[in-house]
């Protein structure tokens, strides 16, 4: 080391990612900082070799002309390369750019230009082809660097670059400037940006969130040290990189606590890679949750029938008394012992398969999870937590304090974070961890921070008497029925969601007289369902308009409508009328965002008349829709579309819970 | 295009193969040349199948002969002809179904292993260096054919495309000069057989492999082959690139039948 500044190890002057970066291979240069299986067997890169490549990729952009200030576009699966080349592009003052990988060329060409790339660091082949794809309306773009070399080595253009290459420019580059790398990390500052992140565009065109060091450094302390993470703790990254929670949880969190990130080695692979790594700290949006325990209650459906009541059992014991065990409260004799032999039989194994037996803290984010999919995984010993942040706030506003987690709250305001709510009850943050603004968007900015400095979230909820936030819907989604009732669609939604047949639901009701829902059913779970029932079905849309299948959901509804009859506030948004859609929902189709949220406006415009069939009290609707299939072909889908009615309830006053 | 084909690599002359009183194959002659793609097509019973016998040893023909690396080749056992670095698929799956995908692609190697049985039972010393060096190469196929999330499962429990795809892996493990693909696609979707396509062409390019192909969708023998050769009833009647094999009259007449 060179300068007093690089080699300083107090805590104040780590303040940038390199500086982190640096320090821990100082202080535990031999300790695993990443792993990655790569031909079936898992290969560890320490903190030291991860400085080393880290410093010559940097090296190699400085030759390749990257200077501070530009910005490096970073696509592709959790690979520890790609993460090396976020490093190595903060150590040179630059900002990278994470892009979501399964984002289609055009999308990509928007992000870029938006952007102004000069430099990409992509995954691989198909990477490399949308980019080649999209070159021609780049100007700026200059350099292409890849990881993975497979099936490019026919490809000549000159400003591809393989990583190999670059990290070889980089150790030729040291040779010639030893202390570049060094001076460069000094002369970064806190408050630089660390990286941009592009909101997922749920409203309108993407926009580029700049994150300051400082910001993300702040964000990942203050989670730290809320959940006690130190060097020893071991996550698995397998959540897109452009995601600002795994860029919290994989790269942040774990340059400021240093423990272990560990890349699986292919999307498929991930159950296996899980249940091998066995992490101690997991992330995973409700859906993972969700689709994990879907295939679990699936098997369990065809074991055999003692296997089946055992399991019953137990849960039964786990849902009476499992969560108030965790949460360390008193529980009776029988039902501990009864709970130790669950936990023999079938909940240890069972966090097993799940890959989760060393699960410390998870944690859930990025949609509403179902109370009872919640319940369900911290009652078998899963310390699920719950978190609320945008990608704004570095994924980190509120969070479920240990011992103290209910259902349906995301917790008390994160250490440093300072939390108010707006009259209309929308959510106001204000703290470190804050954006510096929206990439060439001063307009963006202005509107949503407010004059006293707080981030309007978009987001309504309240307080409860314990001072825990509970989270009830986009602000801008909470609508009004006719009849004066409110109207908060994703909360209708997320107790649809969670009956396993159901797999995506849409509410309509704003300004309207009752309440009425698409459907998209689960082709796994409603599959097994109707293979056991012996009934036939050609594919996705044969199966959603089979009558059983209507009779099916129209019982989840009902469930639904007698559980919304009971909550004084909700009683008028019980469902009337309700369809099955022929196709699911998909990103691909716009329907969804990358992040696999409902665009919920742009929905209502395309199926506008399936809407006007449900009000207009039709019992049927022909819709024909484009679909567009991974490899960009598109096709049409046609279908005559039933529509149901449901049965509502009387209001009734909440029974004592 | 890269790839650059080679000399040629095996040589048939006058090969006529007999069962009995039954002619298989009569007076064929045609050459491979290393690092193409050469595809035998011709129609059911034409023969295509015991000409790759012949190529790997399996029939010994009673006329004609055959120059393997500009060598005439003694009359030789399959096993030898594996030794040269011919491996091949077949076109009913041949794999242990009770055996993981990894056991299977295993197998590939057997031949490369010098070990004997008593020291792979101890797995000491060693046969355990020879293990992890033969796994090493067999990890590359894998993630070569990316399988990576079938590695474990019994072959048994997977479906048709994809033990086609571990039968490739296996004939890869072997690292061959030359193999030989007997209807690597029949019975896939277009998918399927799309990803096999890519594959095949994957494995000429990356390693360079002399691919010998029996193949009835004609859509994909003139997309993927560099040389066709056409058989019927035993007797070459075409020979040549894919456009010219196919205007090629007799061929048209073989698979299409005369305007009469």
């Amino acid at each position: 080391m060179s300068d007093a500044r690089g080699t300083a190890a107090d805590a104040a002057s780590l303040d940038t990612f390199p500086r982190l970066l640096m320090q821990h291979a100082r202080q535990r240069p031999s300790r695993p900082a990443m792993r990655e299986k790569e031909y079936g067997i898992w290969q560890t890169y320490t903190w030291a070799e991860v400085a080393d490549k880290v410093r010559a990729i940097a090296g190699g952009l400085a030759a390749l002309g990257f200077r501070r200030g530009d910005r490096l576009a970073v696509v592709g699966d959790n690979r520890p390369r790609l993460y090396w080349s976020v490093a190595a592009c903060q150590c040179l003052g630059g900002i990278p750019v994470m892009m979501y990988q399964d984002a289609v060329a055009q999308e990509m060409a928007y992000v870029m230009q938006d952007a102004e790339i000069r430099f990409a660091c992509v995954e691989d082949q198909e990477q490399v082809d949308k980019m080649l794809e999209i070159q021609g309306g780049l100007p700026l773009l200059e350099h292409v660097i890849y990881d993975d070399a497979r099936g490019l080595r026919h490809y000549d253009q000159p400003f591809l670059h393989g990583l190999d290459e670059v990290v070889e420019l980089g150790t030729a580059h040291a040779g010639a400037h030893p202390d570049f790398i060094d001076r460069e990390i000094d002369k970064g500052s806190p408050d630089d940006v660390s990286v941009m992140l592009y909101t997922s565009g749920t409203t309108g065109k993407p926009k580029g969130v700049c994150q300051s060091h400082s910001a993300f450094i702040a964000a990942a302390r203050g989670g730290c040290s809320f959940d006690k993470l130190s060097d020893q703790d071991d996550i698995l990254s397998y959540l897109p990189m452009a995601w600002v929670g795994d860029h919290l949880f994989s790269y942040a969190q774990a340059l400021v606590a240093g423990f272990t990130i560990n890349c699986p080695e292919s999307g498929e692979t991930v159950m296996n890679d899980l249940r091998e790594i066995g992490p101690t700290y997991y992330f995973a949006p409700p859906r993972v949750f969700e689709n994990l325990l879907t295939q679990v209650m699936i098997r369990m459906e065809d074991a055999s029938p003692i296997k089946r009541k055992l399991f019953h059992h137990f849960m039964d014991v786990a849902k009476r008394c499992g969560a108030d065990i965790l949460d360390g409260k008193s529980v009776s004799g029988g039902d501990r012992l009864q709970y130790w032999l669950g936990k023999l039989f079938i909940y240890g194994p069972l966090k097993n398969v799940l890959g989760m037996s060393r699960v410390r803290v998870a944690y859930t984010a990025g949609a509403a999870i179902g109370p009872d999919l919640f319940r369900l995984y911290r009652s078998i010993g899963i310390n699920l937590k719950q978190l609320y942040g945008q990608t704004e706030t570095c994924a980190y506003v509120c969070l479920q304090p240990d011992g103290q987690i209910k259902l349906d709250s995301v917790g008390t305001p994160a250490p440093n974070v300072e939390v108010k709510l707006a009259d209309n009850g929308e959510i106001l943050v204000r703290g470190p961890m804050l954006l510096k603004a929206y990439y060439k968007r001063p307009d963006a900015t202005a509107e949503s921070i407010n004059a006293e400095g707080y981030f309007m979230t978009g987001d309504a909820g309240f307080f409860d008497e314990d001072g825990h936030l509970k989270i009830i819907d986009r602000a801008k989604d909470v609508g009004k029925l006719t009849g004066g009732g409110m109207f908060a669609p994703n909360y209708i939604e997320n107790k649809l969601k969670f009956f396993q047949h159901i797999k995506e639901v849409v509410c309509f009701g704003n300004q309207r007289d009752f309440v009425t829902a698409f459907v998209n059913i689960d082709l796994e779970a409603v599959g097994n369902w109707a293979e056991r029932k012996g009934m036939a079905y050609a594919g996705y849309t044969d199966l959603a308009s089979q009558p059983q299948v209507y009779e099916l959901i129209r019982e989840c509804i009902e469930q639904v409508n007698a559980d919304l009859a009971s909550d004084p506030n909700m009683s008028e948004s019980q469902i009337k009328r309700f369809l099955v859609l022929h196709k699911e929902l998909d990103a691909d189709d716009g329907e969804l965002t990358r992040t696999r949220k409902v665009r919920r406006n742009f929905v209502a415009e395309k199926y506008a008349v399936l809407i006007d069939a449900l009000y207009a009290g039709k019992t049927s609707q022909y819709i024909e829709t484009q679909v567009t299939y991974e490899d960009g072909r598109s096709n049409k889908v046609s279908a005559e579309l039933v529509i149901a009615d449901a049965k509502t309830f009387p209001p009734q006053p909440r029974k004592a819970a | 295009m890269a790839r650059k084909i080679g000399d040629v690599i095996v040589d048939l002359q006058n090969i006529s193969l007999r069962f009995g009183g039954v002619k298989a194959l009569t007076d064929i002659s045609f050459n491979v040349r290393e690092h193409e793609v050469r595809s035998i097509i011709g129609p059911n019973g034409a023969g295509k199948s015991s000409m790759l016998n012949v190529i790997n040893g399996v029939y010994h023909p009673q006329e004609g002969q055959i120059f393997f690396k500009g060598a005439l080749r003694k009359k030789m056992e399959p096993h030898e002809a594996a030794e040269q670095g011919i491996a091949r698929t077949f076109q009913n799956i041949a794999l242990f179904k009770g055996m993981t995908v990894l056991d299977n692609i295993m197998t590939g190697r057997n031949l490369k292993m010098k070990c004997n049985f008593l020291q792979h039972a101890l797995y000491w010393g060693a046969a355990q260096r020879e293990e992890i060096a033969h796994r090493i190469k067999v990890e590359e196929v894998i993630e070569f054919l990316e399988i990576q999330d079938i590695r474990k499962t019994p072959v048994g429990r997977l479906p048709y495309g994809l033990q086609k795809r571990v039968e490739l892996a296996r004939a890869l493990a072997a690292e061959p000069h030359i193999l030989l693909l007997d209807e690597p696609m029949a019975g896939m979707n277009v998918e399927e057989k799309q990803d096999m396509c890519r594959f095949i062409l994957d494995v000429n390019d990356h390693y360079g492999t002399t691919i010998v192909l029996i193949e009835h969708d004609m859509g994909v023998v003139m997309d993927i082959s560099d040389r066709v050769v056409v058989l019927d009833y035993g007797k070459k009647i075409g020979d040549g690139e894919p456009d010219e094999v196919k205007n090629n009259p007799e061929v048209i007449k073989a698979y299409l039948g005369t305007s009469h």
